[in-house]
């Protein structure tokens, strides 16, 4: 199936290109995020376009927070290879070794030190001066106002009062050292553009969007998979094999499933269109109060 | 690894997917004062499209009790202000983009501030839209504000205009209210040569005449405002425009492959077709245009590409390529309209990077013709151009590039200003035309150079520049280095700050913009006199970086040292030879650097005098010495 060239797609996708060209050029350490999601596929897919027939011209990064589903992890190590592309994993070995995990720490703490802190120590360790997320703007409110070039001070923290303007697609790409910039090529895109796009395009993604039944425990009003033996139950848990699928993916003991047939992409697509909820609703981290991405975003999360 | 298939479709299916592939997009900004209910409008137009899901309009039904101004009612402005520290003040206060879409189209929302002081925001938002709404209340009207919308928008080449007379429900659906007030805003729009202007009496609150016609206006017979914003044609014509690409980045995978990427800005381009490299001139054909998806018969503008070329050209990132019958000027002044996006003021003559389509250069504003009052539209005189102010000014590049006028091609008419030390983006500027004078003024060609009249006299030419605070032994050191110079021969010249006040710059007084002008003139001046193949030693307080910055890019590598005269304010103050800063403190003189004006340090001056610990005749002979060319003082002092 192919896009027509003049439609909302096409130009979302010329307008992602551009920027991931404008970072290529303009930057001297730049570095792509790969969460494995579905919006991390689609931002890769779109870097291999930007620079065919070159590969892109920066290395990609996977903060690992050791807590990311099975699947993933071998969807990641599959692709890289297949797309021939050079991959860093970076762990925060000082949060493993103090033994942070989400269900001894909480969503929050162990957020804080296993993404946050572990990608301020990556971008540190490599000295990225620049950074692409695949952050949408329809994701929340905070993001609504994010710029595609997004200004960070030495100590990777964002000012939303400071942010620089930005007019036309003219992006000011000058930082000083140990200041960098995170860009966010997908800003304009939302959900339903997203999974238009993996259909159009038939990008790969990792199965656990499709729905399958899996092993669920209830927990907290979610539907949490148990994808390995750390997760221990509590007395009045019990697992139960159940038709689910993920909307968003991230570390499995935080990331609500969703009960589900759709096991297509139409399906999942059709599925969007009569959807309630918003994606993020599956995260944990996000429930805790209405500001509370700004928060995480100012702290240095992506 | 095997993608789950693609099956089980129906066809009904099929023809929605086909349906959202020839969807279109557009991008609009939504405008108006404090209160005229603009969040409200687009949350309505979000929850009238279904775009709002159940946990955000729960979170909304939260935050409503909390902060929310429509009593029990859900407040859905609420939906918009993202920021935590302007929903606690009620106010938006950064542009925030949204997002909705109907079976015709999807639409990009920049919602911007109508506070006072957020003209910035509001161009940003303008820049990236196709459409504008305007929002009155229909209980006031037309006030300043709306002027001042309908102008910026103008300004940043928006055609299209809704006028959206917001809570029409306050004035009981009042026909002639309605008709008064679109009569009175075209009558103020009549000069900024709008395509189109439609008016639509709504209530954002309520919904009417929103979504759905409403029953309660029975007497308005346009269509209701998303209905127009579906079907309303922008006239993007860009395809029926000449060629236009910005090289963004040069692709070479290997030996056999140099490809140019960029995204058409305007025309279209087949392979075989001549192009030309603006800036240099070399003309080449298209080879090949390089996608991902395989190659393309046409790139039409908005399409991102790789071109390969017939012949090897030297072009970079930051070329334009052109067509050869039409091709843009290649020149380094024009003037424009530039919006100010910074508290600290614009000052003519301070160097700035301007950024034009892939191309960063340096530049100045050379004259302020005139700022604008963005209320009244007068244009008013101005030394500096200060934050959310909009002004007409001439600009001079520190090299020529392609750059044309912003209404004929957004691509290569818009730019923005970028400070040269914070990095911060200052500026914003829609080029009108290119400037004569710098086509038709050319160099005279001078077969005496600079260089043979140094040699004559036997030494290189040089600037030494000292600066620091009022008081710190500039003009003394200056004095000893100048003799010491003298007596070995050398031709010498002495700018100082105080002499040069009383002839070239007597025009000129303590402001920033005075500033900055006296130290460009000096700078040029200094320039000058080197050409003449002299010595020159500049004393000036120089309180600036950026200004250093411009004296330094005037001369070669080498030819140019900071000379940094680094002396305690207590200690200045103490001498206080000229009894300024006695005066300063007593607030007989103001802007006096170091009280109450700012004295920037230099990061890493040549030269680095700290005279309380330093011998003054040691300094000298330190600055002597980097004039000679010697490696330390010790080499020349016999």
């Amino acid at each position: 199936m192919s896009v027509d060239q003049h439609s909302h797609l096409k130009r979302l996708e010329a307008e992602s290109i551009r920027i991931m060209r404008e970072v290529a050029a303009e930057f001297s350490n730049p570095v792509m995020l790969y969460s494995i999601g579905k919006d991390s596929s689609v931002m890769l897919h779109l870097a291999m376009k930007a620079f065919y027939p070159s590969k892109p011209p920066f290395p990609v990064l996977h903060v690992d927070t050791t807590w990311k589903f099975r699947e993933m992890i071998a969807f990641r190590d599959d692709i890289m290879q297949r797309l021939g592309l050079d991959m860093i994993v970076h762990v925060n070995q000082e949060g493993v070794a103090a033994g942070v995990t989400p269900f001894t720490h909480g969503s929050n703490y162990y957020t804080h030190v296993m993404k946050t802190e572990g990608l301020k120590q990556a971008l540190d360790k490599y000295g990225f001066d620049a950074a692409f997320g695949g952050a949408r703007r329809d994701e929340e409110k905070s993001r609504a106002k994010e710029r595609i070039f997004s200004f960070r001070s030495a100590n990777h923290t964002w000012d939303p009062k400071n942010q620089r303007p930005e007019l036309w697609q003219l992006y000011n790409a000058r930082v000083h050292k140990g200041e960098s910039i995170r860009a966010f090529p997908l800003s304009n895109w939302t959900e339903l553009d997203i999974w238009q796009y993996i259909l159009a395009e038939n990008i790969q993604i990792v199965p656990l969007y499709f729905a399958k039944r899996r092993p669920i425990v209830e927990r907290g009003g979610m539907l949490i998979m148990v994808d390995d033996e750390r997760m221990q139950l509590q007395p009045q848990e019990k697992v139960e094999e159940r038709l689910v699928r993920f909307r968003t993916l991230g570390c499995y003991p935080l990331t609500g499933a969703v009960e589900s047939s759709a096991a297509t992409l139409p399906e999942i697509v059709r599925e969007m269109l009569i959807a309630r909820t918003s994606e993020r609703q599956g995260r944990l981290i996000d429930h805790d109060e209405s500001g509370s991405m700004e928060k995480k975003k100012k702290e240095g999360y992506f | 690894m095997n993608q789950v298939p693609v099956a089980r479709e129906s066809a009904d299916f099929q023809r929605y997917i086909a349906e959202q592939e020839r969807k279109s997009l557009l991008r609009f900004l939504t405008c108006g004062s404090v209160d005229d209910g603009k969040s409200t409008l687009i949350g309505r137009l979000l929850y009238e499209t279904k775009m709002i899901f159940e946990d955000h309009f729960s979170a909304l039904e939260r935050d409503s009790r909390k902060h929310g101004t429509t009593g029990e009612e859900v407040d859905l402005a609420l939906l918009l202000d993202g920021l935590e520290a302007e929903r606690e003040q009620g106010i938006t206060i950064d542009v925030a983009y949204r997002f909705f879409t109907t079976d015709k189209r999807k639409f990009i929302v920049a919602d911007t501030p109508g506070h006072e002081q957020y003209t910035r925001n509001m161009a940003t938002g303008a820049s990236t839209s196709d459409l504008a709404v305007l929002l009155v209340d229909a209980r006031h009207g037309i006030v300043t504000q709306t002027r001042r919308h309908a102008f910026i928008v103008s300004l940043l080449g928006i055609r299209h205009i809704v006028l959206a007379v917001n809570k029409i429900d306050l004035v009981d659906f009042d026909q002639a209210r309605f008709a008064a007030i679109r009569e009175a805003f075209q009558q103020l729009a009549a000069d900024f040569g709008f395509a189109s202007i439609v008016s639509i009496p709504l209530s954002a609150r309520y919904g009417d005449n929103v979504a759905e016609v409403s029953p309660r206006t029975p007497w308005y017979h346009g269509p209701s405002l998303l209905d127009h914003l579906q079907r309303v044609d922008v006239g993007d014509d860009l395809a029926r425009r000449p060629f236009r690409m910005c090289v963004q980045w040069v692709n070479r995978p290997d030996l056999n492959f140099r490809g140019f990427a960029g995204t058409v800005a305007s025309g279209s381009l087949r392979p075989g077709d001549e192009i030309v490299v603006a800036r240099s001139g070399t003309r080449s054909r298209v080879e090949r245009i390089v996608t991902f998806d395989g190659d393309l018969d046409i790139a039409e503008a908005g399409t991102a590409v790789t071109l390969t070329l017939a012949d090897e050209i030297d072009a970079s990132r930051g070329d334009v390529f052109a067509k050869s019958d039409d091709r843009p000027e290649v020149i380094d002044q024009f003037a424009a309209h530039l919006v100010w996006m910074h508290e600290d003021p614009m000052l003519p003559g301070r160097p700035y990077l301007l950024k034009c389509g892939t191309r960063t250069v340096s530049a100045q504003v050379t004259e302020i013709r005139h700022k604008i009052d963005v209320n009244s539209f007068q244009h008013l005189a101005a030394k500096e151009l200060r934050l959310n102010e909009v002004g007409e000014v001439h600009l001079g590049l520190s090299e020529a590039i392609a750059i044309e006028p912003y209404r004929q091609h957004r691509e290569t008419g818009a730019f923005v200003l970028i400070d040269r030390f914070s990095n911060a983006t200052v500026g914003a500027g829609m080029v009108t035309h290119g400037l004569r004078r710098a086509t038709n003024v050319h160099w005279q060609a001078i077969d005496v150079t600079r260089e043979a009249r140094a040699q004559l006299k036997h030494q290189m030419a040089k600037v030494a520049w000292f600066t620091g605070l009022s008081g710190s032994g500039k003009s003394t050191i200056a004095n000893i280095v100048e003799k010491k110079l003298h007596a070995l021969g050398k031709h010498t010249f002495i700018l100082d700050g105080d002499n040069v006040r009383h002839g070239l710059n007597r025009d000129l007084g303590f402001t920033d913009a005075d500033r900055v002008e006296n130290v460009r003139r000096v700078a040029e001046v200094a320039r000058l006199m080197t050409d003449a193949g002299l010595i020159v030693l500049v004393s000036f307080i120089s309180p600036f970086k950026a200004e250093r910055q411009l004296a330094r890019d005037l001369m070669a590598a080498g030819e140019f040292a900071e000379v940094f005269v680094d002396t305690p304010i207590e200690t200045c103050e103490a001498r206080d030879s000229k009894g300024l800063y006695a005066k300063a403190r007593a607030g007989q003189i103001r802007n006096f650097t170091g009280i109450d004006s700012p004295y920037e340090r230099p990061e890493a001056p040549e030269i680095h005098i700290r005279s309380n610990e330093e011998a003054l005749e040691h300094a000298a002979d330190r600055v002597v010495a980097w004039i000679l060319g010697r490696d330390s003082a010790d080499d020349w002092v016999i």
